[in-house]
């Protein structure tokens, strides 16, 4: 790793607490060599309002996504986008967000399916920040190119697909949207706009556990006890398990395959991205509706 | 039938589509800035607000028609700047307009900003989404 961790016991009980940095340790660290912060928020301008010092933006629809197919931009795009914000593949990656870090956990997925090895997220992200009325400038994005290599993007290891779904179940599947999504009264999040699904309810015998119970009121995650009560004691996850985590598009399951793999530990976590928008318009998929997991259909 | 576009609104759409794409952004953020404050009569009467729900951020609208001139009010948060951006937009490009300039304006005034490509086209949807809801609302108002 390129610049040091952050080493403070908050995050010490975490399986891989390197994964983390306090706004503190970010304070502190802000302007070292080989460091690179990158904004991701939902809303596309936010960072133009003001942002952490030295920070690039990153979006997750202009930048990450195909303009053309529903997927991830490859890996000559990457390349490209990471050049052009001043990464390079041994630089040590912060990234920080709206919404609980929401976007950014999603981004950091994304850089993970490229292979990016040191990636980290601002615990508590823009609001923790903001919370501690640390500061933000309005100064227009400055990054130097450096090279990045064309590296292939690798879907195989956290990555699901519709069909591997189908092939996974009868094990863990965690649906992390709302209540009133997983039961099938809506399709979209509340308050939140339409993305086109045609039939609501969730997949058989997947476990409903919003992604925020992983958020502790201060926006950051929540002590690793506090999180084995919700996933193992709550969901019943066992340590072994393959687990298939999805919401409406991918991103409210980024954040709680981030908790699953880098704070509880598990191994092999994937996310499907397609999440609900896929699975509830495509045919002959099996779903059921009400709060209730359901059975492990026969396919 | 084709429609001329309301002078203010098509000096909007003018200003963004000679400007580049990350130009572009910044003059959004410049329109989100000057989302005028809802008058005390809407400030303290959330209830009297429609909320856009096809915009991700939480923002309200509210029509006001006198003698056949629109007025739209309009809030969101500081931390939505894109969904105050539309709002803006609307606020100013529909100011002064006649009930029925309002409701020739094209539905699809919003994709003609040049906003796609900078924003994607998923939000602009929410731009054209509060422009049907203010044309729903003046409707309403009217048919008395």
């Amino acid at each position: 790793m390129t610049v040091e961790t952050d080493s403070s016991s908050r995050f010490a009980d975490y399986a891989h607490p390197e994964r983390l940095v306090s706004t503190e340790w970010l304070a502190e660290h802000l302007g070292t060599p080989g460091l690179v912060v990158v904004e991701s928020d939902e809303d596309v301008l936010l960072y133009e309002t003001g942002h952490i010092e030295t920070a690039v933006k990153i979006d997750w629809h202009t930048d990450l996504n195909d303009p053309v197919e529903r997927d991830y931009i490859d890996g000559v795009g990457f390349a490209k986008l990471l050049g052009s914000k001043g990464i390079a593949r041994d630089t040590t990656v912060v990234i920080y967000g709206d919404k609980n870090n929401w976007w950014a956990a999603y981004a950091l997925w994304v850089f993970t399916l490229f292979g990016h090895e040191d990636v980290r997220l601002l615990d508590g992200g823009r609001a923790k920040w903001e919370a501690e009325a640390r500061p933000y400038t309005t100064d227009r994005e400055s990054a130097t190119h450096v090279d990045y290599p064309v590296v292939e993007r690798n879907d195989a290891d956290i990555r699901a697909y519709k069909d591997d779904v189908l092939a996974h179940l009868g094990n863990p599947l965690i649906d992390v949207r709302s209540p009133e999504e997983f039961s099938g009264e809506r399709t979209t999040a509340p308050a939140y706009p339409e993305e086109g699904a045609l039939r609501a309810g969730h997949i058989p015998s997947a476990q409903n556990v919003p992604w925020a119970k992983a958020v502790a009121e201060d926006g950051g995650f929540k002590p690793l006890a506090e999180l084995n009560a919700i996933y193992r004691d709550g969901a019943g996850l066992i340590d072994g398990d393959s687990v298939i985590a999805y919401c409406r598009i991918g991103e409210r399951s980024s954040h709680t395959w981030f908790a699953l793999t880098h704070l509880l530990g598990f191994e092999g976590v994937r996310n499907y991205d397609g999440s609900w928008t896929e699975w509830g318009s495509a045919v002959r998929v099996p779903i059921v509706k009400g709060a209730e997991p359901g059975a492990v259909p026969t396919l | 039938m084709i429609t001329e576009l309301p002078e203010t609104l098509a000096e909007i759409r003018a200003d963004f589509i000679e400007l580049d794409t990350r130009e572009r952004l910044q003059l959004l953020l410049e329109f989100a800035n000057e989302l005028p404050e809802l008058p005390s009569r809407y400030s303290e009467h959330p209830d009297l607000l429609e909320q856009v729900v096809e915009c991700q951020s939480p923002v309200f609208i509210f029509v006001e028609v006198n003698d056949g001139i629109v007025h739209l009010f309009a809030t969101a948060p500081r931390e939505a700047p894109t969904t105050r951006g539309f709002a803006s937009i609307l606020v100013q490009g529909l100011a002064g307009l006649t009930v029925q300039q309002v409701l020739d304006v094209p539905d699809d005034f919003p994709q003609d900003l040049g906003l796609s490509e900078a924003i994607s086209p998923l939000r602009v949807r929410g731009m054209t989404a509060m422009l049907g809801r203010t044309k729903r609302q003046i409707r309403e108002k009217t048919a008395a």
